[in-house]
């Protein structure tokens, strides 16, 4: 359970000596307690308070990374069950699950959608962030020779080594354990030998058993051995499985300070209709799947699942903004109107989404006001006439439009005076209040 | 340390409306726990999938999902055959499309009449919706209620600027009632109030907390939905206990993603695969958050929906 201020206040040297940073201890501790720094700042804390506060402020879940470099992604450190009430930290990781048995045409195409799967979307790069290699030969020096050719095709991306085999897996492990790939897996019949592969190459390790009681012993026999940096499997694969272990997972190690559950989650979604598997890994990426590894990456599955897990890991205390600048929505011309809102982003997906209802292609002018709907920013000051005029003078829409008109949201038609007056040249109409009456609007003028 | 379920006991429960009559009338909701958490509680319904038609040719469709109904989209009744024979539909929901002013502007009867015919031709329940226009939907709704009197539909959508009426139809014609709000949970609290204040029974109705598609606003849906399940299971919020309506395929076919060709966007690969995991991944992603019942278009998409239910339950 994690400790208040003032209990972590008793534990620290209260010599208020700053080199904390803090003016004393007892700030130190409020901050301590709220996890905005860490216990090494204090560099007078005693051996047996760090150990005291070391356990007590270890997170819930456990959290590291897989791979290295600027492709490198963390996983678990998550702290709730539901979104809405704190963002989700480490986006799922997206693996797709490579057989050694292909041969190296096969492997190095496969290779090459991965490589190829990046896609930007909104502000974000998206990708396929890993690749599971599966020793489905049953022949380590195969499964060494696919993992070479895969991790030289691939120089950056995450690797797992999906081998229960642990001579096979010890021989792979040596080729890339400076990438810190994850070895997936021990069980119960491999434990010791795969986690001293783990432990001897300072690596991640799967760990799967069948049912959360079997796993939560496994964990600590292999923690016990010395290997900490675990991603556990609970054996689900269909939609249930995965939606009530991970969800039990995730509340023992939350809600009941469960350790030996509290690990990042491999779900294998494997699934051969992809429609279906974007469907579950969808589940999975909802419910607390932490790497998500799958049997295909169409670019259009990648595009459905790179959203959704954008979408889920979104945080909700701050409005998500949408880019400040002109769209263009359908193919509008330089007649088409020129609708101006904010930026918040569900102003915008109402707004374009109404526009788009319309058919009349438009373009639809989005500017920066923190994410602030259109009458708290007009309220707040950041949608006012000066600085609409701005924007527009500084968009150079006036280049785009031959008709200088600008429509502005009926919620602030006491505008319209003020914008025209700082905006030479141009016209300003007032538009509808609610979104829902744009489509009439448009239609009604371009007919 | 040995390993305990972390079972949570809720002291809620979602109501459970049935609509539809005889054999094919299918009930909703009635869970005490969260969706598809069934080591928790009790889930005795399943997730109802209906098929969306429409009372007027849809050309705003994009091809992907047009070009599966081309043979019975000019015709509602041949539309809704198709559906519940073909497609085996549990459910089906007429969308009065052509009752917006800017769609034709078909008068309150003529939509009435459109009703009649198709409960008429079909034995699934229908889900019986306006064109999203404030004014017209209150007398459409009107007209349809009455229509359809007898055949327990689900009616919607009353809003907060034209419950009144649309309310007083349901009630005197004995139908169920969608109360749509907009991304809040605050609003849709309150919508639900002032609906049975007017002497409508809360076990009639269902709540449309507006749905989004992926990528345009599905997290914020998703979070409204799970937080109304919560007030509902968690804190018992008798207000917040309707059972929860998606209606997914709306917001859906409109967006880029499921509209631009792979020659438009190469990065995005084939155009009616895309189109329809959208909707089956946007479909998904609302089950878990609550939904009871969903609205879909596409044959595939819905199809696959159904597989992800099968699984889940
Ligand atoms: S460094 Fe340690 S002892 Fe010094 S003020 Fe900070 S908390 Fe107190």
């Amino acid at each position: 359970m994690a400790l208040s201020g003032v209990e972590i206040f008793k534990l620290l040297p209260k010599t208020n000596c700053k080199k904390c940073g803090f003016p004393t201890c007892l700030a130190f501790a409020m901050a301590l307690a709220q996890g905005k720094v860490e216990l090494a700042k204090c560099p007078d804390v005693s051996e047996e308070s760090k150990k005291l506060l070391g356990a007590a402020s270890a997170p819930p879940i456990r959290m590291f990374p897989l791979g290295t470099g600027d492709k490198a992604a963390k996983v678990g450190g998550e702290n709730v069950l539901f979104r809405h009430d704190k963002k989700f930290i480490n986006p799922s990781v997206f693996a797709i699950n490579i057989k050694d048995t292909l041969s190296n045409d096969e492997l190095t195409k496969k290779v090459e959608e991965v490589i190829t799967s990046e896609i930007d979307r909104v502000g974000q790069k998206l990708r396929v962030d890993a690749i599971s290699i599966e020793f489905a030969s049953g022949n380590a020096q195969q499964y060494e020779s696919a993992v070479k050719l895969i991790s030289e095709k691939a120089p950056n991306t995450i690797i797992i080594l999906n081998c229960k085999d642990a001579s096979a897996a010890d021989a792979a492990v040596k080729i890339v354990a400076a990438r810190k790939p994850l070895l997936y897996c021990a069980t119960e019949e491999n434990a010791e030998a795969m986690a001293n592969i783990a432990k001897t190459h300072k690596v991640p390790l799967g760990v799967y058993a069948d049912g959360l009681a079997a796993l939560s012993s496994l964990t600590e026999k292999i923690k016990g051995i010395g290997v900490e940096d675990l991603v556990i499997d609970s054996g689900a694969k269909n939609a249930k499985g995965i939606l009530e272990l991970n969800t039990q997972v995730r509340r023992s190690a939350l809600k009941k300070s469960f350790k030996p559950l509290g690990y990042p989650i491999i779900n294998f979604v494997l699934r051969e209709d992809p429609v279906l598997e974007a469907c579950i890994a969808s589940v999975a990426v909802a419910k607390y799947g932490s790497i998500v590894v799958l049997n295909s990456i169409e670019k259009w599955k990648n595009l459905a699942l790179f959203t959704i897990r954008q979408n889920i890991y979104t945080d909700p205390q701050v409005p998500m903004q949408v880019e400040q600048k002109v769209y263009k929505i359908g193919e509008a011309t330089e007649n088409s109107p020129l609708l101006i809102t904010t930026n918040f982003s569900l102003t915008y997906f109402i707004v374009a989404g109404e526009v788009e209802n319309s058919k009349v292609p438009t373009w639809l002018a989005i500017m920066d006001c923190e994410g602030l709907s259109v009458l708290t920013a007009w309220a707040a000051g950041k949608f006012t006439a000066g600085k609409i005029a701005q924007f527009i003078k500084e968009s150079g829409v006036e280049n785009q439009v031959k008709n200088k008109e600008l429509i502005i949201p009926g919620m602030v038609a006491i505008l319209s005076g003020s914008v025209e007056d700082k905006l030479e040249g141009w016209k300003v109409t007032v538009g509808p209040r609610e979104a829902n009456a744009i489509p009439t609007f448009l239609k009604t003028r371009s007919a | 340390m040995s390993y305990v379920i972390p079972k949570e006991t809720c002291s809620g429960k979602v109501l459970s409306p049935d609509f539809g009559k005889g054999s094919k009338a299918v009930k909703i909701g009635g869970e005490n726990a969260l969706p598809f958490h069934s080591f928790d509680g009790a889930i005795p319904n399943k997730p109802v999938i209906a098929y969306e038609i429409q009372d007027i040719f849809p050309d705003d469709w994009p091809d992907t999902v047009k070009n599966q109904f081309s043979s019975v989209s000019d015709n509602a009744v041949k539309w809704a055959e198709y559906c519940q024979n073909e497609l085996k539909a549990q459910a089906i929901a007429l969308r009065l499309s052509g009752t917006h002013p800017d769609r034709g502007d078909r008068s309150p009867q003529d939509a009435a009449k459109t009703v009649k015919d198709v409960l008429a031709a079909i034995e699934v329940p229908l889900i019986i919706l306006g064109s999203n226009h404030m004014e017209k939907d209150a007398a459409v709704l009107v007209a349809a209620s009455e229509a359809a009197s007898g055949y327990n539909c689900i009616i919607g959508k009353a809003q907060e600027g034209n419950y009144k009426t649309i309310v007083a139809a349901a009630l005197a014609h004995n139908h169920k009632l969608i109360a749509m709000s907009e991304l809040d949970i605050n609003l849709a609290k309150q919508l639900n109030i002032l609906i049975t204040q007017m002497g409508f029974d809360k076990e009639r109705l269902l709540t449309d907390p507006m749905c989004s598609a992926l990528g345009y606003g599905i997290e914020y849906t998703y979070s409204v939905m799970e937080r109304i399940r919560l007030a509902a299971l968690m804190q018992n919020d008798a207000t917040m206990q309707p059972p929860i309506l998606g209606d997914v395929g709306m917001y859906v076919w409109k967006v880029k993603e499921t509209v631009a060709t792979e020659a438009e966007m190469s990065e995005w690969g084939a155009v009616a695969e895309r189109g329809i995991t959208w909707e089956a991944v946007t479909a998904t992603s609302m089950l878990i958050a609550g939904a009871n019942l969903l609205i879909m278009r596409h044959p595939k998409a819905v199809e696959t929906v159904n597989k992800v239910v099968e699984e889940l339950v």
